[in-house]
């Protein structure tokens, strides 16, 4: 039995790591932003549950490592 | 004397993927010893996990710690022009000094700046591709198309006259040609370096809208003279060594594939997909920079000790088996984000949006101006260039 779904996992974005890439807003747009520096914005850390797949991806395939899921 | 440079393993290819003994290196493997050009031995890593382990980690591997592997010239001249040749090479330099550079520049590369970039891009694509109906059939993809079109692109963006391309373009072809004597490209090195620094001078005075005029606006206090020279430089031979041997080999490749050429003509949608997976496929970077580990580190099952010299196959691991099933298959259909061929890290290249949306301006333009575009001759590898790509394609519509 697997352990009942808590809903989409809470994603975290650290600035002081991002380098801009831009393959999370490229990913995910409507969860990923950039500011005007070039730097990942949140535009929500709660992702709705069918964008669930695609902020995975982001997060992965993040370049600098800025991106996690804080996984229950 | 002269002798005919043998080619590096990590250089090689069998037409447009990895050659066959660097793949099964890859396979029997993963981290391969390697005779390297400048007499030092190396590890090459070609399995996709490895890479992105390798590329992730600029602490444990370091760019800036690599030692110049232009002894000549370096004895020769000393001290002051080896400072000189690093200053301002992002990709010669670890966190923190890479992130200060850097940061200078993700302003100018996000994803809604290139869409201000689209309408001026498409112009300069069509009006390529009129030049090329006009005076032909034939034509030659490279010299037509493929080069001058993000050539120009990068003029405009930085603000380089394009004028003065005859030099820039030879000087740029001579720093990436591993077949001349490494005195010779460190020339080709300081004459770039020195082209963009006389310019540079030009503009303080009055500083334009362009990327350098945006450098020395806003951080003219912050960057010396030869750092802003040599961030110019790399910019512009990065500019247009790159997404020119991508559009003359991704259409070579496309031609080779007709099925799937059809495809994409009909659905034009597919056209994002399709380009990552031709960056995937054709991997044109055949490695990232040389690396030095900084300590002793646990890589594919071996023990590496400090101060060795690590290199990525990004061909080799962007057809690994464990990134895509039937990795040595072009599909254009299932192209995505994830690949290696921008590199991965701190250093995964910068102008990759730019790249992309110049691919998504200039392939389907390209196809529906001549949809019976065909080969009318030999295209020409270029076998000793550190980006893989075409010298010449002749074609015909």
């Amino acid at each position: 039995m697997s352990a009942p779904k808590t809903g989409t996992p809470r994603v975290r974005a650290d600035r002081d790591v991002c380098i801009g890439a831009g393959l999370c807003v490229m990913t995910a747009e409507e969860v990923f932003d950039q500011d005007d520096d070039g730097l990942v914005v949140l535009v929500t850390p709660d992702p709705a549950p069918e964008t669930e797949t695609a902020v995975r991806k982001a997060v992965r395939n993040c370049p600098s490592g800025a991106l996690s899921l804080a996984e229950g | 004397m002269s002798t005919v440079p043998v080619l590096p393993l990590h250089m090689r290819r069998d037409g447009f993927g990895p050659a066959a003994e660097l793949s099964a290196g890859r396979d029997a493997e993963g981290v391969i010893r390697i005779d390297t050009m400048f007499g030092a031995e190396a590890w090459l890593v070609t399995r996709f996990e490895d890479v992105r382990t390798v590329l992730s980690h600029p602490e444990l591997y370091s760019n800036a710690l690599v030692p110049p592997f232009r002894p000549s010239s370096a004895s020769r001249a000393g001290e002051e022009e080896a400072a000189e040749i690093r200053a301002g090479n992002l990709i010669g330099s670890d966190p923190p000094e890479h992130t200060r550079l850097r940061r200078m520049l993700t302003p100018e590369f996000t994803v809604r700046r290139m869409r201000r970039l689209e309408p001026r891009i498409r112009e300069i694509v069509d009006e390529h591709l009129d030049a090329m109906e006009k005076s032909g059939p034939p034509a030659d993809l490279v010299t037509d198309f493929a080069l001058p079109v993000p050539s120009l692109v990068i003029c405009e963006l930085l603000g380089v006259p394009y004028s003065d391309r005859a030099g820039f373009q030879e000087t740029s072809r001579r720093m990436l040609d591993v077949s001349l004597p490494p005195e010779e490209r460190a020339a080709a090195d300081v004459q770039a370096r020195r082209y963009i620094a006389e310019l540079t001078a030009a503009m303080h005075d009055d500083p334009g809208e362009d990327l350098l005029g945006m450098l020395i606006r806003e951080h003219g206090d912050d960057l010396t003279t030869a750092e802003l020279a040599g961030i110019g430089s790399l910019l512009l031979i990065a500019g247009h060594e790159t997404t020119s041997n991508m559009l003359a080999l991704g259409t070579l490749a496309l031609m080779e594939h007709p099925g799937q050429l059809a495809l994409l003509r009909d659905e034009p949608d597919r056209m994002e997909a399709a380009i990552e997976e031709l960056l995937r496929w054709l991997s044109i970077v055949h490695t990232g920079m040389f690396k030095v580990t900084t300590t002793e580190v646990r890589l594919g099952g071996r023990t590496i000790g400090p101060g060795e010299l690590v290199i990525c196959s990004l061909p080799a691991a962007n057809r690994d088996p464990a990134l895509v099933p039937d990795p040595e298959d072009l599909d254009l259909a299932r192209g995505a984000i994830g690949h290696l061929a921008f590199g991965h890290g701190v250093h995964h290249c910068l102008g990759a949006p730019l790249a992309r949306m110049e691919m998504r301006i200039a392939f389907p333009a390209l196809l529906r101006r001549f949809p019976g575009l065909r080969l009318a001759g030999d295209p020409v590898y270029r076998s000793f260039s550190a980006v893989h790509g075409l010298s010449t394609m002749p074609v015909a519509w």
